[in-house]
């Protein structure tokens, strides 16, 4: 099977800063794909170069078979930011049915996505009224309202309740279980568990690219949180030399 | 550019304008007020015979400088918070072109500008017996126009602010010129040679002179509507320059 992303060398620079040293790895079809990783790792930057709003300084992203960002790509890639970017002064409903209609999608396949981020409720409220977490999930269902082939979600479930939390990662598995391909960052590693594949990465460096069982396996720990510290540890002492200094 | 695209963009933007009720009071109250106070200020001074009133003067020219001021100011913020709150970003991701953003606020504004104008005209014509030799509906035509050409200067300027107190301040440089050297303070033809130039090269002084010839003919002149031709032009233009600082890839 073809992947969703294919991702080879990639280099980018915000100002005079490397934020990513050459990352390759490749996100499955109809999978939730994890990005773990501290903040400030490189997580946002890498989603950026994903979605075709980075301007990288060398490598490349393939997207569902096309350079990242072509024009093409934008009606079958949704992107949720890491600051909800929906607009404040205008309802729940309102921001969830213009971008529906951006991506050609109806009136009702907005409520319907409103519903789905458990915001049915507050569907007339204006976004500015909202809590944090109502926010970021109004944001999250404008990326889910075009019902994209490929979903880029940052940082979705910070600052919601686990119940919602649960309810939010069950309802990305039923998206990959019909075909959707997930990116889903998060800098709590016990969502890790939840995702079908992880990449971790620190320091703009690709850490892990595996499942969670093949962390598991590979390190001797069941806790994923651990696993990963060893991963760390391991590839510091391997000659990540650099990354010991910064320390 | 997609029709659609830039319908249900134009209706965004109109409702986020609907939501914000104040805004909408002070864009309706504001220029009456300040008609009323030129108003007063001019009731005593006796018109020089021949010549139109010194408040018909002025308060003509205010109709088409109220839209101006206030659609650069509204645009220059509401696009900022497109840049800032990361929606840019987002609808750069999506099908929505360029164009279709941009002319979408030059839509949406410029009918809030046209309303703004036809209200403020009701008033002076109504309330301050504005007289005019021509049609108030091309007054308000070119408000519109200049609204227009607000909204698309906003536009552009807010490419070259980061925060809001930058973007204010480009009022005062962009606003404050065109309307210093528009020809109603000092009459064009009696400025220094170079300041005429520059009087020129500003759009705003067209619209100035497009209002000015509905002021003093009773049928919109071939002036007036070569005039009212480049302030679009200019509008387009200022769009057209928008949309190549709007970049969907940054650092």
């Amino acid at each position: 099977m073809q992947d969703a992303i294919t991702i080879r060398d990639l280099v980018v620079d915000r100002g005079r800063r490397r934020v990513l040293h050459g990352i390759s790895c490749a996100v499955p079809r109809g999978s939730v794909t994890g990005l773990l990783g501290p903040s400030g790792s490189g997580k946002t930057t890498l989603m950026r170069a994903v979605v075709g709003v980075q301007v990288i300084g060398g490598g490349s992203v393939t997207v569902l078979g096309q350079p990242a960002g072509a024009a093409p790509l934008r009606r079958r890639v949704g992107y949720l930011t890491q600051a909800p970017s929906v607009y404040a002064d205008l309802t729940v409903r309102e921001n969830a049915r213009y971008f529906a209609a951006l991506h050609g999608r109806r009136a009702t396949d907005a409520d319907r996505a409103v519903a789905e981020v458990g915001l049915g409720g507050a569907a007339t409220q204006l976004v500015g009224t909202l809590s944090g977490g109502q926010r970021s999930r109004a944001s999250l269902a404008c990326a889910l309202v075009g019902e994209p082939e490929l979903i880029v979600l940052d940082e979705p479930t910070v600052g919601q309740d686990p119940v919602l939390r649960a309810d939010l990662w069950a309802r990305f598995h039923a998206l990959a279980a019909t075909g959707t391909t997930l990116l889903v960052s998060s800098h709590v590693m016990d969502e890790a568990a939840r995702c079908d594949r992880l990449l971790l990465i620190r320091q703009g460096r690709l850490v892990a690219d595996d499942t969670p069982d093949g962390v598991r396996a590979r390190t001797g720990v069941d806790d994923l949180e651990e696993a990963f510290l060893r991963l760390i540890r391991t590839s510091e002492a391997r000659g990540g030399r650099t990354d010991a200094r910064e320390q | 550019m997609n029709p659609r695209i830039l319908a249900v963009t134009t209706g965004r933007i109109l409702r986020q304008l609907r939501h914000d009720r104040r805004t909408v009071a002070l864009l309706v109250v504001v220029p009456t007020a300040l008609l009323t106070l030129v108003h007063f200020m001019y009731v005593d001074r006796p018109t020089p015979p021949g010549q139109p009133s010194f408040f018909d003067r002025v308060a003509l020219v205010m109709l088409g400088f109220f839209p101006f001021i206030i659609m650069f100011l509204v645009t220059s913020i509401a696009m900022l918070r497109e840049r800032t709150t990361g929606t840019l970003e987002r609808l750069l991701t999506t099908p929505l072109g360029k164009l279709d953003l941009l002319f979408g606020y030059g839509i949406a504004f410029g009918l809030a500008g046209a309303a703004q104008a036809a209200i403020a005209s009701t008033a002076a014509y109504g309330l301050f017996d504005l007289e005019t030799a021509g049609s108030a509906w091309l007054v308000v035509l070119i408000a519109a126009v200049s609204a227009v050409l607000a909204v698309a200067l906003g536009l552009l300027c807010s490419a070259f602010a980061r925060t809001e107190f930058q973007a204010v301040q480009f009022m005062p440089v962009v606003v404050l010129p065109q309307l210093l050297l528009c020809g109603l303070f000092v009459p064009r033809g009696e400025m220094a040679g170079w300041l005429q130039a520059v009087s020129d090269v500003l759009p705003l002084s067209y619209a100035v002179e497009a209002l000015q010839e509905v002021g003093a003919h009773a049928e919109p002149t071939g002036t007036m509507w070569r005039d009212v031709a480049i302030v679009a032009g200019a509008a387009v233009m200022a769009l057209v320059l928008a949309a190549a600082t709007l970049r969907r890839r940054s650092g």
